[in-house]
This record gives C-alpha cells, sequence and structure tokens, in this order.
C-alpha cells in the first residue's frame, strides 16, 4: 500500500522546504519514499506541486493518484482535485474558498500568526498530517534542525505540535524499515559518487535541472578538499574540466542539453587528446530553451553521436538513485581506464526527485589511477601504438618525461603529423579502446521473465514507472494474453546487446518505452541488431510518464495484438 | 634541434612549420631564454595553447604542451594551474585565438586571476587560415574577406586588459628581443595573471603591419613611466599616433585565484590533497 500526498503552492511559498521536511519525517518512520517536483520556470507565483508517495514497500515512481492534497492556494485544488481519491482529503486554510466535500479546512494561517510568524503555516501543516498518518509528534523534532535557521526552530517545532492537534489518525500504513536508510535528490546522489570516486574538480555554468548537482559540490567544497569553478560559459566548463584532467586531477562537468550543444567540440578534444572526462547531462526538453524545468529523455542520440569526426565514448544513462551514485563511481574509473570521455544521461526527473535508498557502501570502491610507462624506458611515448589502444598517461610535472596532448591528430609522442599511415594508426588505435569497453557494459536489468509476449523496451529514469508496470500487467496476466517483461538500459552506448537479443527473440512483440517524441531507443536497437520495436510509447510534454500510463498503453496494444 | 620530445633537462627547440621569416622565429628562441635564465625545469613547464601558427609553440619546445581548440586555450591552462600549483602554466598563442574565438576567456580569466602567463602573437591578420582580418586589423585593411577594407574598430587588448583589471599588462615588439626575453620573464614571475601581447608582422599575409613599420614605431617606455600607476598605464594603453609604446604598462600586485581559495590557498596542491574516505561517509550519512 502507498499513499500519495501533493502539496501544492505558488513559487515562493516554501513548499519545498516543507516537502523536504515531511519526507524526511517519513523516512524516519521508516517508510519507503519517492517524492516528484514539478516546478514552473519562475520564482514567485504560478503553479508548483510536489508529490510524496510513501510505503511500506520499494515505491520506484509517481503516480498521479492521489490521496491527499495539501493546498497552500486555492489553484492547487481546482488543477488537482480531478486526481484525488474519492474517499481522499484536501488540506488547506479556513479561508479558503473550493467546492469540494473531500475539503479539511483547519485554521493553518491563524495559527501560526498567533504564534508570531505567518510563514510557519507549513509545518503546522506538517502537524496536522502527520496526526493523519498516525505519526509519532516526536519525528519532527531531530528533522527540523537540518532544513530550518536555528532561530526558527522553535517555532516551527510549535506549529508542528499545534498543526498535530488540529486532525485525527486517517491512515494506517504498515511501516518498513527505512529508518536507516537515506534519502536525497537524484542531484545529490549523482555529485555524492562523483566525490566517492575522488573527484577534485568540477566546472560548470549554472543551468537546470543540473545545477543542483554544482550547488552540492560546492557545499563540500572546502569538506572534501575540491574546487568548484562556475565558468563563463560551458565551452570554459568543460575545457577546464579537460585542463584539469590533463594535469592529473579527477574532473567533471555538468549541464543540460543546450550547455552540452556548447560543449560538442571539447568532446571531441577529450576523444583524440584521450584525455578521461565525465559530462553530465541532466536532460530536459529542447530544442533549444525547450520546458528549463521539465523532463525529457530526448538527448540520447545527440550524445552518441555529439562532436565532429570518430572517437570511442560511453553513454551511461541513469536508472535511478543507486545508479546515480554507483554508475558515477563507475564512470570516472572508465573513463580513466580507457582515456575516454564518458557522459552521463540522467534528467530532471530524477534529478529533482528524492528517493530512500540503502545508505550507499565505499566497501568496493576503487580509484583507478592513470597507467604509467615502465620506469626503465628512456623515450616516453605519451601515444604509443598498444594492442589495447590503452597508452600510458604521465601527467605533467614528472620528472622522468615530458607530455604532449594535441588536438591536432598527432604521431605517437604527441606531435602534429599529417602522415596517412600514422592517421590510421591512430584512429585505429582509439577505436580500438571499444573491443575491451564493449566487454564490460553491463547488460539492461530485466523486469518480469526471461520469457515474455510483450517486451518493454526502456532506459534511465524510465526504469521506475516501467517497474510499476510490468508488476500491474503482469497481475491482470490470467485475465489476458500476453506476459509483459522490460529491459531498462543504463550502459546505452556502445549498446550492449546479448540480453536483448536473446530475449527478444522470443518475445512477440517489442514496445519502447521513451520519453521523447521520436523513439531514440528504438533506433539505437535497429541500427545495431536489426531489431525492430513494432510498437512504441512516447511522451514528450515535459512530464515524466507514469505507470500507469505504461500500463492504459500497453492494454491498448494488447487488445490490438491478441484480436 | 631534437627529434622527441622527452627531453627533461633543458628547453631545446625542433625544427617548425612557420613561413621563413615569421615573426613567430623571434619569439620562439626569446621564450627559451626566458625560461632558460628563470632556471626552471622543463618538467614543472606547461605550455598551452589553442589552434594558430602561433599556437605551434608548444609543438616547438622541450616542455609539457597541450595544443587544445581554437579560442580555448586558457580555460584548459588555468584549470592546469588549479589542479597543480607547481606547473608554470604559459599560453602562447594567437590573437585570434586570444580575443576572437576566445575574447570570453579572456575577461573572465582576468577576473580569475589564476597564476598564468599569456603570451599573445599579435600579428594583426589570421595566418593560419590565409589572411582575414582579425580582432586587432586595422580599419581600412584589405584581406580576402574584408574586399573593401576591414570596417570593424581594432580592438586594444592592453587597453581592455586593464579595464578588465588585469594585474600586470605588457606589450613588446618580436623585433626587440633584449626587450621580449625581459618581460617574458617578468611576466613569468608575476603572481597572478600576466597578459603580454606581443606584435609581430606576417610575412605572408600582412602587408601593412611590416616589420619595418613596428619598426619604426615602437617605441619602449621611458624610466619615468611608474607601472604602479593606473592612469599612466592607460595613458600609455590608449596612446594613439605614429607611436606605438612597448614595455610593461602595468604591474601590481593582487590576490590571485589561489590565494582567494579556501581550498588552495596554505594548502599543498590540489593534486596532492586527498579525501579521507570516512569524510565521504559523513555525507552520506548527513542523508540518513
Amino acid at each position: 500500500m502507498t499513499v500519495n500526498v501533493l502539496i501544492g503552492g505558488a513559487a515562493g511559498q516554501g513548499i519545498d522546504t516543507a516537502a523536504a521536511i515531511l519526507e524526511k519525517i517519513l523516512k524516519q518512520a521508516g517508510y519507503h519514499v519517492f517524492t516528484v517536483r514539478d516546478f514552473m520556470s519562475r520564482i514567485r507565483g504560478g503553479h508548483n506541486f510536489i508529490q510524496i508517495r510513501f510505503g511500506s514497500e520499494p515505491v520506484h515512481s509517481h503516480t498521479h493518484n492521489l490521496d491527499l492534497i495539501l493546498a497552500l492556494n486555492e489553484e492547487t485544488i481546482s488543477l488537482h482535485q480531478a486526481e484525488l481519491s474519492d474517499n481522499g482529503l484536501i488540506v488547506c486554510d479556513s479561508t479558503t474558498h473550493a467546492d469540494d466535500s473531500r475539503l479539511l479546512p483547519l485554521p493553518l494561517n491563524e495559527i501560526s500568526k498567533k504564534l508570531g510568524n505567518p510563514r510557519v503555516a507549513g509545518s503546522v501543516a506538517i502537524g496536522t498530517l502527520m496526526a493523519l498518518f498516525g505519526l509519532s509528534p516526536e519525528l519532527a523534532n531531530p528533522v527540523l534542525p537540518s532544513f530550518l535557521n536555528e532561530k526558527y526552530i522553535s517555532i516551527n517545532q510549535k506549529a508542528v505540535a499545534e498543526g498535530y492537534k488540529l486532525a485525527q489518525q486517517r491512515w494506517s500504513v504498515p511501516s518498513g524499515s527505512c529508518q536507516d536508510w537515506m534519502i536525497l535528490s537524484g542531484n545529490k546522489a549523482l555529485a555524492l559518487g562523483a566525490l566517492a570516486a575522488g573527484l577534485k574538480f568540477y566546472a560548470a555554468y549554472p543551468m537546470s535541472p543540473s545545477t543542483g548537482i554544482m550547488e552540492y559540490l560546492a557545499e563540500q567544497s572546502t569538506h572534501c578538499g575540491i574546487v568548484v569553478e562556475q565558468a563563463e560559459d560551458e565551452i570554459a566548463a568543460i575545457n577546464m574540466a579537460i585542463g584539469a584532467s590533463f594535469a592529473g586531477v579527477r574532473s567533471m562537468t555538468g549541464t543540460s542539453g543546450g550547455g552540452f550543444s556548447l560543449m560538442v567540440e571539447a568532446l571531441g578534444l577529450a576523444g583524440i587528446t584521450e584525455t578521461p572526462l565525465v559530462v553530465v547531462d541532466v536532460q530536459r526538453p529542447g530544442p533549444a530553451t525547450g520546458l528549463p524545468t521539465r523532463t525529457e529523455q530526448s538527448d540520447l542520440k545527440f550524445v552518441v553521436s555529439a562532436s565532429q569526426g570518430e572517437f570511442p565514448r560511453l553513454v551511461i544513462a541513469m536508472r535511478h538513485h543507486q545508479d546515480l551514485f554507483y554508475q558515477t563511481i563507475r564512470a570516472f574509473n572508465l573513463a580513466e581506464r580507457y582515456q575516454i570521455p564518458v557522459i552521463l544521461l540522467s534528467d530532471q526527473y530524477l534529478a529533482d526527485a528524492s528517493a530512500t535508498v540503502l545508505p550507499f557502501s565505499l566497501d568496493n570502491l576503487t580509484i583507478e589511477t592513470p597507467v604509467q610507462p615502465p620506469e626503465d624506458i628512456s623515450d616516453y611515448k605519451r601515444y604509443q601504438i598498444t594492442e589495447s589502444g590503452v597508452s600510458p598517461r604521465v601527467i605533467p610535472g614528472d620528472p622522468r618525461f615530458l607530455t604532449t596532448a594535441d588536438s591536432d591528430e598527432h604521431d605517437e609522442w604527441g606531435r602534429i603529423t599529417e602522415s596517412a599511415e600514422v592517421r590510421n594508426q591512430m584512429v585505429d588505435k582509439r577505436m580500438r579502446k571499444l573491443d575491451g569497453l564493449k566487454r564490460e557494459l553491463e547488460e539492461p536489468e530485466l523486469i518480469g521473465d526471461e520469457s515474455c509476449d510483450i517486451l518493454l523496451v526502456g532506459w534511465g529514469s524510465m526504469y521506475g514507472p516501467l517497474q510499476e508496470a510490468v508488476a500491474t500487467l503482469n497481475q491482470e496476466g490470467q485475465h489476458h494474453p500476453g506476459c509483459v517483461s522490460a529491459l531498462v538500459f543504463s550502459d546505452i552506448f556502445p549498446l550492449p546487446t546479448k540480453r536483448l537479443t536473446h530475449i527478444a527473440g522470443q518475445a512477440r512483440l517489442i514496445v519502447n518505452v521513451e520519453q521523447n517524441a521520436t523513439g531514440q531507443i528504438a533506433g539505437l536497437i535497429r541500427e545495431y541488431t536489426g531489431l525492430a520495436c513494432g510498437r512504441s510509447l512516447l511522451k514528450y510534454d515535459g512530464r515524466q510518464m507514469t505507470g500507469e500510463e505504461i500500463v492504459a498503453g500497453i492494454r491498448k496494444i494488447r487488445e490490438v495484438a491478441y484480436e | 634541434m631534437n627529434d622527441h620530445m622527452h627531453q627533461t633537462q633543458s628547453f631545446d627547440t625542433y625544427e617548425t612549420a612557420w613561413c621563413p621569416g615569421c615573426g613567430n622565429f623571434s619569439i620562439l628562441p626569446c621564450l627559451q631564454k626566458a625560461l632558460t635564465q628563470l632556471n626552471l625545469d622543463p618538467h614543472h613547464v606547461l605550455m598551452v595553447a589553442g589552434i594558430g601558427q602561433a599556437a605551434k609553440t608548444p609543438q616547438y619546445i622541450s616542455a609539457n604542451g597541450f595544443c587544445g581548440l581554437h579560442g580555448r586555450a586558457l580555460p584548459p591552462a588555468i584549470a592546469a594551474k588549479i589542479a597543480n600549483e607547481k606547473l608554470t602554466v604559459i599560453v602562447e598563442t594567437g590573437e585570434g585565438d586570444s580575443y576572437g574565438e576566445g575574447g570570453n576567456h579572456f575577461i573572465h580569466n582576468i577576473r580569475r586571476n589564476v597564476d598564468i602567463t599569456h603570451f599573445v602573437h599579435d600579428n594583426q591578420i589570421y595566418g593560419l587560415t590565409k589572411g582575414q582580418a582579425s580582432p586587432t586589423s586595422e580599419i581600412g585593411h584589405v584581406t580576402g574577406v574584408q574586399t573593401n577594407g576591414n570596417i570593424n574598430q581594432p580592438l586594444n587588448p592592453v587597453f581592455l586588459a586593464l579595464a578588465a583589471g588585469a594585474g600586470f599588462v605588457a606589450r613588446a615588439f618580436s623585433g626587440d628581443q633584449k626587450q621580449l626575453v625581459q618581460i617574458m620573464m617578468d611576466a613569468i614571475q608575476y603572481p597572478g595573471y600576466a597578459l603580454v601581447d606581443i606584435l609581430q608582422p606576417c610575412i605572408s599575409f600582412n602587408k601593412v603591419n611590416t616589420f619595418a613599420s613596428y619598426k619604426d614605431r615602437v617605441q619602449p617606455l621611458t624610466d619615468s613611466h611608474d607601472p604602479t600607476d593606473f592612469s599612466q598605464a592607460v595613458q600609455a594603453a590608449t596612446q594613439t599616433g605614429e607611436q606605438i609604446p612597448t614595455g610593461i604598462f602595468y604591474r601590481v600586485e593582487k590576490p590571485t585565484f589561489h590565494t582567494r581559495h579556501p581550498v588552495l590557498a596554505d594548502h599543498s596542491p590540489l593534486i596532492e590533497q586527498t579525501c579521507d574516505p570516512s569524510r565521504i561517509k559523513d555525507l552520506i550519512q548527513s542523508f540518513v
């Protein structure tokens, strides 16, 4: 059982803080939590909402079926009352005008004024919600200090206590066991992964929805001894990251599609100079400025081919918060091992979503260092032709050898050349790195059984909704023909094809499920396996597909396919 | 001359691909001399460039080298210095690279004031692409693209650098090697971002600003010039007319990126700092 709460209001009304406090309280109560944030691209006004979904079992994604609405303005009610279940509740201030039998008007503002600060109305409401969910009121006390300025803690504690008195328990949700888990946003999980991987230098230009990564890293700058530099533009950001990596420290840059567009030439610079680099693209709908604060998966085909010329690269799509941490660490090591750029594809949905996860483990953490030339050589060749394609990488400052990198085609010593023979050798050497890389690609995760009639194929953040959809569809299995499984890619370019071709061979129909208009992974699959996705479920309105939407779409497809 | 770049003992130079008579031929030995006289170890020197004729310099001298993208020499250079402050980082590249394609980086890296040196080979023409107007080409300069003469005002890089807050601003001439070596040494030793705009002839594509025309017009600043006086610097930088002043226009010490940065100031170089895993565990715990 899950309960789904929507907190809505105008920008500037503090819904973000209220949601951050509530989700942490729920986690402390032991629940699995998944929170999604829907923001307009403005600082004040408009309509923003946050949905917090919690339960005793893992929650993988969001749903639009609401159980409770906390409305800080009237617009929240008119926009969302249709999504509220019949026995749901709308908690709002007593002065709110709305025609709905599920309204629970409470003196939130009056109490907060009495307490001496009208801005604590959100905390009064948190108290009320805690009462409705039957949570112990003490749970709030250790949580509040993490989110509030010290001088406001005590008044907010009082506000929660007052709000708690306003309602009786309404829901009884069996508790989970997440008390000792983490709850954090996708951007923070990725940033944490980078720090664990030994990141020392991060350069970026602020761009929604990637800015949270830079903010978190900057916040930890002195704690972890890293330099976070706000660049003058994304071109500078990636060129700085390449320069720092060349000079021997682990580097990363992050942006969204628009900024990535500016970084494209330098991606090739990392490619030809064989400088390890991690680039994060937190996708949002394009083209151009698109929908700045919303979500899409439309940069896949762009990033797999971005930059002129040909060079090896790895693209990893983030499926969930575990990926955001562990795949980021892996990205740094693969970037170093193969001396290539690695692109991490996240999106606004994951970046801004908070989820409960088992505390990240550093037990198997390894940090790979540049492969060094043998001690006894006298003639160091930075771009030595090797079987693996990987050459020893000396860091400038090494008293043994000098090192030179050049964006021009170069010989083994890094000196410019136009020799046809050397050109071929160098292209072959660089591309040979793919042989090793392909051998260690991770196959997509299978949700459901290997033998299935309908195989759904998705990537990145579609993992959560697909997880829910497959569970629902297979529960209906006895009444409907066609069992459903899903493959969800994280390593996505080069495309791992083994598990896909194996399972697709037995399936009657492949359906690609993507948050874009053109079915980008279907295109990649066609290109690298010849397999055709017979149907597709696509969404590109900037709002993440839900499990229910996938279920509805597959039901339709199933009806037609099994007529 | 050497075949390959593995000499870590001295600043040897290599065979170049420049046109005979190019001003770059005068600048390279000055660089070599400056580095040698400063007694620097080649392995502690990193030469960074973008793309262009001047940008080939890192290829021709025995030091570490990074030849990146056109216009993008400064970002990797300052980042390399941030990563390892033990490196002496020198950007050596052309005016199209520095002021045209890389104009934004030029302005903002003056603001950062990372301790690097920026030698701009300024021949007032695009050489590698065979003779189009550069940001410093004079009005009326006829080229294959500016067929009726350049109609855009030339940029004054030394004045711009002063206005943007650079602490070391100089102009030199490739034909005055003695002065150039001294300015190069002063610039490299200056703790902060140092700009040296080096006027040089382009024998192949610039028939306007020839060696002779520079030779007749350059005029070293006299001893009465006070390089710590901003207004004197501005006056020299904006001087118009027949004479082109050369020398160090401005030199004042300012806090650098490193001295202001909490992670870098009074700490070992970034590359030598390690983050204890317990600190990452603290962060993980902060989300529990």
